[in-house]
């Protein structure tokens, strides 16, 4: 790896350029260090460390019940999904039965995470590409979901709702109203969004056969969630190992076999409506009962490895604990979908021109503190 | 009724009777440059409050609501705010060049100017080259961008120079086609020949397909000449961070910016001379009573109304497409708008010799 401040150009003439830490499109603080030949991309370096708080390693030092909210500062888009990931964790080594409330409550508060991630996403990938005003229109109904997650939780990015054995406190009396409130409007604006950004002639061009990934490269990679699936990959944790209540729910798992950006594109949105539909399902069923189960005041897993994987807005979360019986873990590693998911960007953008890879980072759905921990 | 033309007559009039021909000309020049300057400061003022202000409409927004009656003196503010601002000249730019580049950028939009017709009678140059002289005056401005892109010493403004390169050179053929479809319509390249022309009946409807082809190739050119969304490949904020104007702050950006929105005015302004008649009021062939009543609106009102119709339309376009990408868009130059202005260019030349337009 050559020093940043001394590259210019390479000895073939090519220009290095660096984007970011500081860029309108990397939306966070990666660094990539790109090579051009004129505005075709030869390469694309990811350099990471900017954000880095190590995570993992503060994780030894909390207790079973503490370093749960921690990873709400991971994916600060799904954090709820995290903190979810973790939980089962914990419950897995503890063999802890969730209560069927807790259960609903929580696949509920996922589904809604997952549209609020998603729509963040829409809205920043059409700025990507040039378009900026999708992006109020997509804050303007995420907005809705956060102040539902304002009223249960009390926060409204990194709620930190969940606890070993179900969820903190119960649902606030306004929940069920302003979800139907929320699918209602939703709804509408949907078809929205695909009259403002899917019909467009110039975003479908700028996105078709933009940054295709194979299916056997997306295998090689690692890539999970959307991204995998736009390439046709079945690798929805939800489907294939369902945990809490998603056994028993009618949904389907979006497959796309292009493998471009349109195919991720169109991944996302078709999940945005399936996540509405589970919503749907659940929120008249909500069972009666305790929303958390009884736990000790100090969890000790036993000795042992636990994982659990989760399907997050971005692709599948692993949290993997090596226990030593004490009151805190021995060692935690997350496996994050955006890393995976990042190491495929070079192989996608290279031959294409600089427009192609903001378009390809759009579609990758990064969020930086999610990939550097 | 007001008139600006009698205006302009008697205090030409006045200070050729009071003072010898070449003081007064002299004079006559002063008095048109500050008019120019002052419309200049105007306009920028006007224009980026409208753009703030569609664009906040658009996204659901109020926009700016604080400084002034609902947000009027925001952009006073602003202006203020850049020009007390440090304008920096980083180490390895080309600090000649760099400070160069603003004002020719400024000058070129300046010189534009010229040839439009404000109101009846009211124009700075009626040249017999009028149309022709716009088009080469706004090629001047591609010059200042590819400067201050390659002063700057950095790869982004490099990279957006050439993008803007490539592109207003390119799209001024489009550009250049589609005017000349009105120029072989009307016979003459002054524009108070062509806005006399459209006496009875402005030439979108007089001039019917060939003219409604080459309006919307004009306005697709134009809105990428003056490197707005969806074209605005030069800045391209979310690829380029600022383009060629990247390096610049304070107010040596702010002409930059200034340039941009007094150029929206004028391609706009030619666009409504070309095409609606400029200050023309609306007539309609023989309807003297009809045409007689449009008459009572003062034209400056007429070319107001017109132009800003179509600088709403152009900031419409920005707050609503995305951006193409430099490839698609030199091929939707090259492969689609240049081959079909040049047929458009045949179709009018021979409703021009047939004599199929009204």
């Amino acid at each position: 790896m050559k020093n940043v401040e001394e590259i210019g150009t390479t000895e073939q003439g090519e220009l290095i350029i660096n984007v970011g830490p500081q860029h309108p499109s990397t939306h966070g603080v990666l660094h990539l260090v790109i090579t051009l030949d004129g505005e075709t991309i030869r390469n694309v370096e990811p350099h990471l460390g900017y954000i880095h708080r190590s995570i993992e390693k503060m994780c030894e030092s909390l207790s079973y019940r503490q370093f749960i909210y921690v990873t709400s500062r991971m994916d600060y888009l799904s954090s709820h999904i995290n903190n979810h990931g973790c939980a089962m964790c914990v419950e897995k080594g503890l063999q802890i039965e969730v209560p069927p409330r807790a259960k609903v409550i929580r696949v509920l508060m996922d589904e809604l995470t997952r549209l609020a991630s998603h729509q963040l996403w829409w809205g920043a990938l059409a700025m990507d590409v040039g378009a900026l005003t999708p992006f109020f229109h997509a804050f303007r109904e995420r907005e809705m979901i956060n102040s539902i997650m304002e009223e249960t939780c009390g926060a409204r990015l990194t709620m930190n709702y969940m606890v070993p054995g179900g969820v903190m406190i119960d649902l606030h009396p306004n929940f069920q109203p302003g979800v139907k409130e929320f699918i209602t409007h939703f709804k509408s604006k949907i078809d929205e969004y695909d009259e403002l950004v899917t019909d467009n002639v110039i975003f479908q061009n700028r996105m078709k056969g933009v940054g295709t990934l194979s299916k056997e490269d997306a295998i090689s990679y690692g890539c999970t969630g959307p991204t995998a699936r736009g390439s046709g990959v079945r690798c929805d944790v939800r489907k294939l190992f369902p945990y809490e209540v998603y056994a028993g729910l009618r949904f389907d798992e979006i497959i796309e076999t292009g493998g471009d950006c349109f195919a991720r594109y169109m991944v996302r949105m078709k999940e945005m409506r399936q996540s509405l539909s589970i919503i749907e399902q659940l929120i008249d069923n909500i069972p009666e009962g305790d929303f958390q189960a009884k736990t000790k005041a100090v969890l000790k897993l036993p000795k042992g490895e636990f994982y659990t994987k989760i399907e997050t807005a971005r692709g599948e979360f692993g949290v993997y604990i090596i226990s030593e019986g004490g009151m805190t873990p021995y060692r935690i590693k997350f496996r994050s979908p955006g890393f995976s998911n990042l190491s495929a960007l070079n192989h996608m953008a290279r031959g294409y021109k600089i427009g192609d890879l903001v378009a390809i980072m759009g579609s990758l759905d990064l969020v930086i503190p999610d990939i550097d921990r | 009724m007001l008139s600006l033309e009698g205006i302009t007559d008697s205090i030409h009039n006045w200070l050729n009777h009071a003072l010898n021909p070449t003081l007064a000309m002299l004079s006559e020049f002063v008095m048109v440059g500050l008019c120019v300057i002052t419309l200049f400061a105007m306009l920028g003022l006007v224009l980026i409050m409208m753009e703030r202000k569609v664009s906040a409409y658009m996204q659901v927004r109020i926009g700016p609501n604080r400084v002034g009656p609902g947000g009027m003196f925001q952009t006073l503010a602003d202006t203020l705010k850049l020009v007390v601002k440090e304008g920096l000249t980083p180490d390895g730019a080309d600090h000649f060049l760099f400070n160069l580049a603003p004002f020719v950028v400024l000058s070129a939009s300046m010189l534009a100017l010229a040839p439009v017709a404000f109101a009846k009678g009211f124009q700075v140059w009626d040249l017999p080259i009028g149309i022709l002289y716009v088009s080469a005056i706004s090629s001047v401005s591609v010059i200042g961008i590819l400067m201050a892109g390659w002063a700057s010493n950095n790869k982004y403004s490099l990279l957006g120079a050439m993008r803007s390169g490539a592109q207003i050179v390119s799209y001024e053929l489009s550009a250049g086609l589609s005017v000349l479809t009105i120029v072989i319509l009307t016979g003459s390249l002054r524009i108070s020949d062509i806005i006399q022309a459209q006496q009875d009946g402005w030439w979108i409807f007089k001039g019917h397909i060939p003219a409604i082809i080459a309006f919307v190739i004009f306005l697709i050119a134009v809105t990428a000449e003056t490197n707005r969304a969806p074209f605005d490949m030069a800045e391209a904020e979310s690829e380029l961070t600022a383009g060629f104007h990247t390096e610049y702050s304070g107010m040596k950006f702010a002409l930059f910016f200034l340039a941009e929105y007094v150029n929206i005015f004028i391609v706009c302004a030619i666009g409504a001379a070309l095409f609606f008649g400029g200050w023309m009021p609306f007539h309609i062939g023989h309807w003297e009573s009809f045409n007689h009543i449009m008459d009572f609106i003062p034209s400056s009102i007429w070319f107001t109304g017109k132009t800003f119709a179509l600088i709403f339309v152009i900031m419409w376009f920005r707050w609503t497409f995305p951006r193409l990408r430099i490839d698609q868009l030199l091929n939707l130059e090259w492969k689609y708008l240049l081959p079909i202005s040049m047929a458009n260019l045949l179709l009018t030349t021979f409703v021009a010799i047939k004599g199929w337009y009204f």
